[in-house]
């Protein structure tokens, strides 16, 4: 096949030439029926050239299987349509005068974990002073107010905290999204927030190791943030944000 | 074992004196108060299960109904015992009648407090051998079905339905695994009561009732039987409901338990008063059914700096040793934590894992180690993860560790499935079983790295211990010393839960368990 920029699919050692690994557990018994089955199984998923490279017992029933093939479907790049969070990321120093030389004044951040979630890790590593992988969290930005309200906040306390403090921003952290269970914590908190005509007051930031910009806008939040987020990314996304509010406003 | 690290010697001593000190004013705010869980705790030692017409846990229904009336500082016990003797109904019926208010435990003849104390007190005895029988049975099942050799591997099972994580937990043990542990739904620390019955709906975890911690021993004790290697289980002492956990434990024959001092505290904003005199009756319980405590040190790590911080994991852990000691735990049950959490980019930064892990080794020489695997720096990059996960299990074979958490390399992206665990228990058996003796083999250079950066986070160590002895530790835990977390004195929740005993107060379990594990006065 002639390379085609345009239209791509998985590269293994040869351009397009579609080779794949991966590896899933079926509920059977260990041997060349086991063996079978992943090849059936993953032909179905319409797969090609399938090889069952390795095959582990499991107990009680179970068979993990590590497996190449070929997936033979191309990808037009020109098609490629997805939501990104429009900022440019600016460095810690660069943030601090921007907001000094722009919006005159400290903006506020409050952020939580909200419902029943307990992990902070992600919040912490965004808000507290010593931050993440190298980068200060915004409570070290003298031109932020930070409130880490920390784990397992209901909805209605953030959001008091929020209207109390006058902030420019809510952050949100959700770790725990087993069955779901963010998803509708989520959507209460902006429920209660369209309920009361506070929604446009904020701008609402989610974050997570599962959280994406995409379900972060279809849940009514302005931005959300994966893993590997860094505090400067954030904080960018926040002060550029609450520039072109400023500036609508004006 | 031969001694790799030169450490100073005085220097330990002094952290244990300091130690002493702290555990000193810890121990005179528990003796003043009690709390409505560790009454509630006493219902359940005593035998009271079950729910009423509204779901509601019989313990909770009694204590709140003696609390409202302002009757709590005098001890459940009492209340409770002298209804015994009152109406010649059994535990379980009395708790029964008293829910659908047919006994009225403050509106019946009073007896005298000697009589009733003398008749609880035999009742406890009675039960507190039940615990005894556990005991025995879990010394005979682990010499018929010895368990692997140290370190053990341990998993974890979170699926939140008890059926499906027995599934998990089966295939695990089969695999390999020496010990299960089934993760809490979350917030079920923060919940003032303990579920009632078997459940298939948790978030992040598996609800910890009593019916669960059966169905899930039964699960294990089979295939113990069947694979000829004891199977430990683990749960959560922690939370507003600890020392209620710890009897359903101690009933259900649970080996190991999560129990920190201090964790509640830190991580859940549970008022202070409250975890102190929970964490003292919940340990003392766990001491008694023979159950491996696990701290939660590793916990600090993930909210504060691993390389800076390191010596706050070793003061933790000298204040938890202490203040376990105290409660009666054997220095063999004092499964102290840590974790391997410094950033894996910092040049050296095994190096330091080396220094923490065999510092600790030494300074407790008996304690069964509990070794947390790296979650901060994981981040979906699986096969990463899984050779950090490698690395880790490496510095616990090279210094002696006793109980080791099983990395996963889905860290950060889902519970475990069934095919993860399974890659981390070959992980660990390939790296355990390919390095066996290598700890035998090693000293560390005099003035090598490892060498001095162990006497740096020993110094530390000493120094910060001694702020804390001079402080108190109640101000210095409201000042952030531990996980860069402030918690003020007075403030939390459970703090509505914490009652001032009267001088007539008992509880015939901390009687009965004192004389058993020999407990001075002093609470040594």
């Amino acid at each position: 096949m002639l390379k085609d920029d345009k239209l791509i699919k998985a590269y293994g050692d040869t351009y397009n030439d579609g080779k794949i690994q991966l590896s899933f557990t079926l509920p059977i018994q260990k041997g060349v029926e086991a063996e079978e089955a992943a090849r059936i199984y993953c032909s179905k998923l319409g797969l090609k050239d399938i090889e069952v490279v390795h095959m582990k017992d499991l107990r009680e029933g179970f068979t993990f299987f590590v497996v190449y093939a070929v997936a033979d479907v191309l990808v037009n790049t020109d098609k490629i349509n997805v939501a990104k969070i429009e900022a440019e990321e600016m460095s810690y120093y660069e943030i601090n005068d921007y907001i000094k030389d722009k919006i005159e004044r400290n903006l506020t951040v409050v952020g939580a974990c909200t419902g029943s979630d307990a992990h902070t890790v992600g919040l912490d590593a965004i808000l507290n002073m010593k931050g993440y992988d190298g980068e200060y969290g915004l409570e070290r930005y003298p031109q932020f107010n930070t409130y880490n309200m920390g784990s397992q906040v209901p909805n209605e306390k953030l959001i008091e905290k929020a209207v109390q403090e006058n902030a420019d921003a809510i952050l949100i952290s959700q770790v725990v999204t087993q069955k779901n269970i963010h998803v509708k914590n989520l959507t209460e908190f902006v429920e209660i927030l369209e309920a009361e005509g506070l929604r446009d007051e904020f701008i609402l930031v989610l974050g997570g190791p599962r959280i994406s910009h995409e379900l972060a806008l279809e849940l009514g939040f302005d931005a959300g943030f994966g893993t590997g987020t860094k505090p400067n990314q954030v904080a960018s996304y926040i002060s550029q944000k609450v520039y072109e509010k400023f500036e609508n406003n004006n | 074992m031969a001694l790799k690290l030169d450490l100073d010697q005085q220097l330990i001593d002094s952290c244990r004196e300091y130690t002493s000190e702290i555990a000193d004013e810890i121990g005179k705010k528990i003796s003043k108060n009690t709390t409505t869980s560790v009454e509630r705790t006493v219902l359940r030692l005593l035998g009271v299960d079950g729910v009423d017409q509204h779901g509601i846990p019989l313990p909770n229904v009694i204590v709140e109904k003696v609390k409202e009336a302002g009757e709590l500082e005098k001890g459940i016990s009492y209340w409770f015992g002298n209804a015994l003797l009152e109406t010649d109904l059994s535990v379980q019926s009395l708790a029964e009648e008293i829910s659908k208010d047919n006994v009225d435990l403050l509106n019946i003849p009073r007896r005298d407090q000697k009589e009733v104390y003398n008749y609880i007190y035999n009742l406890a005895k009675e039960k507190a051998a039940g615990i005894k029988e556990n005991v025995e049975k879990r010394n005979e099942l682990m010499g018929k079905y010895p368990p692997g050799p140290q370190p053990w591997l341990y998993v974890i099972v979170a699926t939140g339905n008890i059926y499906e994580d027995v599934k998990q937990a089966k295939s695990a043990a089969r695999q390999g695994a020496d010990i299960v542990a089934v993760i809490r739904s979350t917030a079920q620390s923060l919940l003032d009561y303990v579920p009632y019955g078997p459940t298939t709906e948790g978030f992040g975890g598996t609800y910890a009732t009593q019916a669960n911690f059966k169905i899930m021993r039964d699960a294990l004790d089979e295939v113990s039987k069947e694979e000829g290697h004891y199977v430990q289980l683990v749960n959560y002492c922690s939370g507003l409901a600890m020392p209620e956990i710890a009897a359903m434990g101690a009933i259900e024959r649970l080996d190991m338990m999560l129990n920190d001092a201090m964790y509640g505290i830190l991580f859940r904003d549970i008022n202070m008063k409250r975890t102190f005199v929970d964490q003292y009756f919940s340990r003392m319980i766990n001491a008694y059914a023979g159950v491996i405590i696990n701290t939660g040190e590793d916990n600090y790590l993930t909210t504060a700096d691993a390389v800076e911080e390191a010596h706050t994991v070793l003061a933790s852990q000298f204040i938890n040793e202490e203040l376990g000691l105290r409660t009666g735990l054997k220095k063999e049950q004092l499964g102290l934590g840590h974790a391997f959490e410094i950033n894996p980019d910092i040049e050296d930064s095994f190096l330091m894992e080396i220094a923490q892990a065999q510092l600790v080794r030494q300074v407790f020489p008996d304690a069964p180690l509990k070794y947390m695997p790296p979650t901060k720096y994981m981040d979906g990059d699986i096969f990463k993860g899984h050779l950090m996960d490698g690395m880790f299990n490496v510095a616990s074979i090279m210094t002696d560790q006793s109980i080791q958490l099983l990395g996963m390399l889905t860290e950060a992206i889902h519970t475990p499935f069934l095919q993860d665990r399974a890659l981390s228990i070959e992980n660990a058996k390939h790296v355990f079983n390919s390095a066996r003796a290598l700890s035998h083999e090693i000293t560390f250079k005099a003035d090598g790295k490892i060498q001095k950066r162990a006497d740096q986070v020993l110094e530390e160590t000493a120094e910060i211990l001694k702020e804390i002895s001079d402080k108190g530790l109640m101000k210095s835990l409201s000042e952030g010393i531990f996980g860069d977390i402030k918690r003020p004195m007075s403030g939390g929740k459970g703090s509505d839960g914490v009652v001032k005993k009267s001088s007539e107060y008992f509880n015939p379990f901390i009687d009965v368990f004192k004389e058993e594990l020999k407990i001075d006065a002093e609470g040594r």
